[in-house]
């Protein structure tokens, strides 16, 4: 047994320094590294709101000018979207994914590692604006006639435009490395009614955005054809439609806010039924919402446009599409209360971050049933009251579930335990600040305060409201804070954490903390949807190890299985590190750096390193070895 | 199902038998078909879109329907090539070789054709519509425009797996290349097949 444990040692090691950190495919790695970068986009992202609420909060002040301040709100809600929520949740499912479903990593590791530099190389190309003075600045969804050269002549559309065309590579292909992970790379016996309720929400995302995201990516290309290489799609003079954008993107926006959603919603239901102490009630349910709220999410675009006069039945189809959403949430919602209420909750810093989400987006989902209303819609589109709510939707139902899975999966990470005081104080830091910024908001936009404003003239009763605002972010950030101090302390001084702390149901708590590079000695064989709880199957594990069956040490291997059933079928051998995951990478730079700075002869050449580097990458050697 | 029966089957991998179900390759190529179709989709739904918002004729007043002939022959030309990637496909998979050098070559070759003649089409009409004469023209180059760039990425693609066939690198049991070449080369055709109704033959009706 243990030669066989140095074997697996020996064939996954990755040594430490600069070149492994460059080529390395481990999906924990590249999962944590998904994490802090979209954290320190967090981050960035949440400093420009704060700048924001300082300007806000008090009529008349004058610390950003009107023109900083259209940057700041586009940068910050681009940011949070496209940079911060989508891959952190990468993050989390880069890194859980495979041990939660009993692989040794990804289906396509070197594609992974494409994702996340890719990922990076966006965010990085996105925030070169910053310095010269020309962030995005016609808001996160970028509405023409305004973002149009003749009204917006700089860079900064273009920054925006590539920015997003550029990173849909990257979540494309986590996209796709997730469905093909999911479907194939499963536990013997780990039947698709079994999987953890997580990877359920993964893979409901994950098709998603491989349907949703080819149409921001047109949006986004016809712009930039318009912008600079004088086609016509939007301007009506020229035969186009200004709407087609609205259409377009959101066509995208709307499934995306379920693509940001839906992850977070498999972090509550990882949650909540070990804090409950007890199987989740309604498992089908909720896969079955799961995958709904997916698929429904596409009908429901055109809410977003109840203000723009489309033709009455459509709006009423469309209303009702709206409307319809509510009832996969409202499943989901009841399943985990029965979960909580039947069970013993233990009322730990990850479980109370998923009772604050409950609440708040239970009330971010009852003011945008009332948006599904169309009069009412319209009464309230930009104001405030809808800034309002997609924060309670988008901080509710995706940071709360976020840091209630940083606290959760922590220990299993990083092999040490946070400090628990620490994050209850987070939390209820977090939970008061939140409401506190963002509840006053739907008041000040029912008294008429127009969102995107860089300031407004006293007398119109919206002071106190936006003072509380601004404390309240105040609050939000002393919490944040909170967070980030305890990861720091707790990464050096936490106390060390077992493989299974709070006893887990899934796959993932099996291992050591953190897991070996191999994450099993031996793959696991699954009988149920609670494996970590069916304590005579993990004992045959440890059986089969002692006897060397289904341990495939021979090189980077994992087990496929069927896809409906999870039945073994191959053993299959995983590419191993590489360099050309950095190189395309940074290829793609080039293409974008060139197609921004109207550098052609550049981006050429960028193509031509594309196409080198997807050459270099296919090198045929292994594979005729292999035969 | 008892356990010991589970746990024998699940600790025996059938690596010797062919695998029942479809393998990771061919699963990301359907995801990537899957994908880059809707991107097709987008586009011509936006083509729809500005047509039937413009009042008036289609095309606009001034511009010639569409010619058919050339861009029928290169339908013709692709779908026919699909034919020949189908036989190198099934030859391969009964681990015949001629057959999928064979099938290779002509399905590349009438690919070829098909691009030349896409070249002269281009030409032909930016001579009274560019992609700056209004919507109608961006949409249609971009349209056409984007289609290319996917023949050719299917033309490298399938150069790629050809050489590699030369080589005798495929087998009756192994030939996942093949079948990705395959599958995307009739998402190709497939989008032609679209774009020859929608940008060919629609307006005439
Ligand atoms: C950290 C606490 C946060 C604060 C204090 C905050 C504050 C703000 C403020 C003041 C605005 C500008 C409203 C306006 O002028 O119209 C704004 C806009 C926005 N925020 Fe946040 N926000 C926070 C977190 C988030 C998060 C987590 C998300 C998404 C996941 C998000 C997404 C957005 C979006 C999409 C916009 C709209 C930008 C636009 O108008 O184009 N925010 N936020």
């Amino acid at each position: 047994m243990e030669a066989h444990v140095e074997r697996l040692e020996k064939v996954w090691a990755e040594p430490a320094g600069i070149v492994s950190f460059l080529t390395s495919v481990d999906h924990k790695r590249i999962g944590i590294r998904y994490l802090f970068t979209a954290f320190a986009f967090f981050v960035a992202a949440g400093i420009e709101a704060l700048v924001m609420r300082a300007q806000l909060a008090r009529p008349r002040e004058g610390l950003v000018s009107p023109e900083t301040f259209d940057q700041l709100f586009s940068l910050h809600g681009t940011t949070m979207i496209f940079l911060f929520v989508t891959p952190m949740l990468s993050g989390f499912g880069n890194y859980l994914v495979p041990l939660m479903i009993g692989a040794r990593d990804m289906a396509f590791p070197r594609l992974n590692a494409l994702s996340y530099w890719i990922f990076l190389a966006s965010g990085l190309f996105i925030y070169s604006s910053v310095p010269f003075g020309l962030a995005p600045n016609d808001g996160w969804f970028n509405y023409v006639p305004l973002s149009e050269k003749a009204f917006t002549p700089d860079k900064n559309i273009d920054f925006y435009a590539l920015g997003l065309i550029f990173i849909t590579i990257s979540t494309t292909a986590g996209a796709a490395n997730f469905i093909v992970t999911i479907f194939k790379l499963r536990a013997p016996g780990m039947s698709i009614n079994r999987m953890p309720l997580f990877c359920w929400a993964v893979l409901a995302t994950s098709f998603a955005v491989i349907f949703a995201l080819p149409s921001l990516t047109v949006a986004n290309t016809m712009l930039e054809l318009e912008r600079n290489w004088g086609f016509h799609f939007f301007q009506p003079a020229h035969g186009g439609d200004p709407l087609l954008w609205q259409h377009l993107f959101w066509i995208f926006g709307h499934p995306d806010v379920y693509i940001i959603f839906l992850p977070a919603i498999g972090i509550v239901s990882s949650v909540v039924p070990v804090f409950s102490r007890r199987s989740i009630v309604g498992y089908e349910w909720l896969a079955l919402a799961t995958v709904l709220t997916g698929i429904v999410g596409f009908g429901v675009w055109v809410h977003h446009m109840f203000a723009t006069g489309l033709p009455q039945i459509s709006m009423t189809f469309f209303s009702a599409a709206s409307f319809m959403i509510v009832i996969p949430s409202g499943i989901q919602i009841f399943a985990w209360l029965a979960t909580m209420l039947t069970g013993r909750p233990v009322l730990k810093t990850p479980f109370l971050y998923v009772l604050g989400f409950v609440v708040v987006f239970v009330i971010g989902g009852l003011t945008g049933v009332m948006f599904a209303a169309v009069p009412f819609d319209q009464q309230t589109t930009d104001s405030y009251f809808v800034v309002a709510h997609f924060h309670y939707v988008l901080f509710g139902g995706a940071v709360f579930p976020i840091f209630a899975g940083v606290h959760y999966w922590f220990p299993k990470m990083s092999g040490r335990m946070y400090h628990e005081l620490a994050g209850q104080v987070s939390f209820w830091l977090v939970f008061v600040g939140f409401n506190l910024t963002f509840f006053p908001m739907h008041v000040s936009g029912l008294l008429g305060m127009p969102r995107r404003v860089y300031t407004y003239p006293s007398g119109l009763g919206w002071d106190a409201y936006n003072l509380l605002s601004t404390i309240g972010s105040g609050v939000l950030a002393a919490g944040i804070l909170v967070i980030v101090l305890n990861v720091l302390w707790s990464l050096r001084r936490g106390a060390p954490a077992l493989s299974d702390p709070w006893g887990g149901n899934t796959l993932e708590w099996s291992t050591s903390s953190p897991p070996p590079h191999f994450n099993f000695p031996v793959i696991p064989i699954v009988r149920s949807a609670d494996p970590n709880w069916d304590l005579e199957d993990r004992r045959q594990d440890a059986l089969r190890l002692e006897r060397g069956e289904l341990l495939l040490v021979d090189g980077h291997q994992t087990l496929a299985t069927t896809v409906l059933e999870g039945e073994a079928e191959e053993e299959l051998h995983m590419p191993s590190e590489s360099i050309w995951p950095f190189v395309l990478a940074l290829a793609f730079s080039v293409v974008f750096f060139g197609l921004l700075l109207h550098l052609y002869g550049v981006a050429t050449l960028g193509c031509i390193l594309v196409a080198g580097s997807i050459a270099g990458w296919h090198r045929p050697q292994r594979e005729l070895q292999d035969q | 199902m008892t356990t010991v029966a589970y746990a024998r089957r699940a600790t025996e991998p059938t690596t010797e038998a062919a695998p029942r179900s479809a393998s990771n390759g061919w699963w990301g190529m359907v995801l990537l078909v899957a994908t880059e179709g809707t991107l097709f989709a987008v586009l011509l739904a936006s083509y729809f879109y500005v047509r039937f918002k413009t009042s008036g004729g289609w095309p606009p007043d001034g511009i010639a329907d569409p010619k058919l002939l050339r861009a029928f022959v290169m339908t013709v030309l692709l779908t026919a090539s699909s034919f020949f990637m189908y036989a190198a496909e099934s030859g391969i998979r009964r681990g015949r070789q001629r057959a999928l050098v064979l099938g290779l070559g002509a399905a590349f070759l009438l690919g070829l054709a098909f691009l030349g003649l896409q070249i002269w089409e281009t030409v032909v009409v930016a001579r009274e519509l560019t992609p700056r004469t209004d919507a109608y023209g961006s949409l249609f180059f971009t349209v056409t425009g984007a289609h290319s760039a996917h023949l050719v990425a299917g033309l490298l693609l399938m150069a790629w797996i050809q050489v590699r066939a030369w080589f005798g690198v495929y087998s009756q049991r192994r030939h996942l290349g093949v079948q990705m070449a395959a599958i995307y080369w009739y998402f190709v055709v497939a989008v032609q097949l679209a774009i020859f109704v929608s940008l060919y033959l629609t307006p005439r009706i």
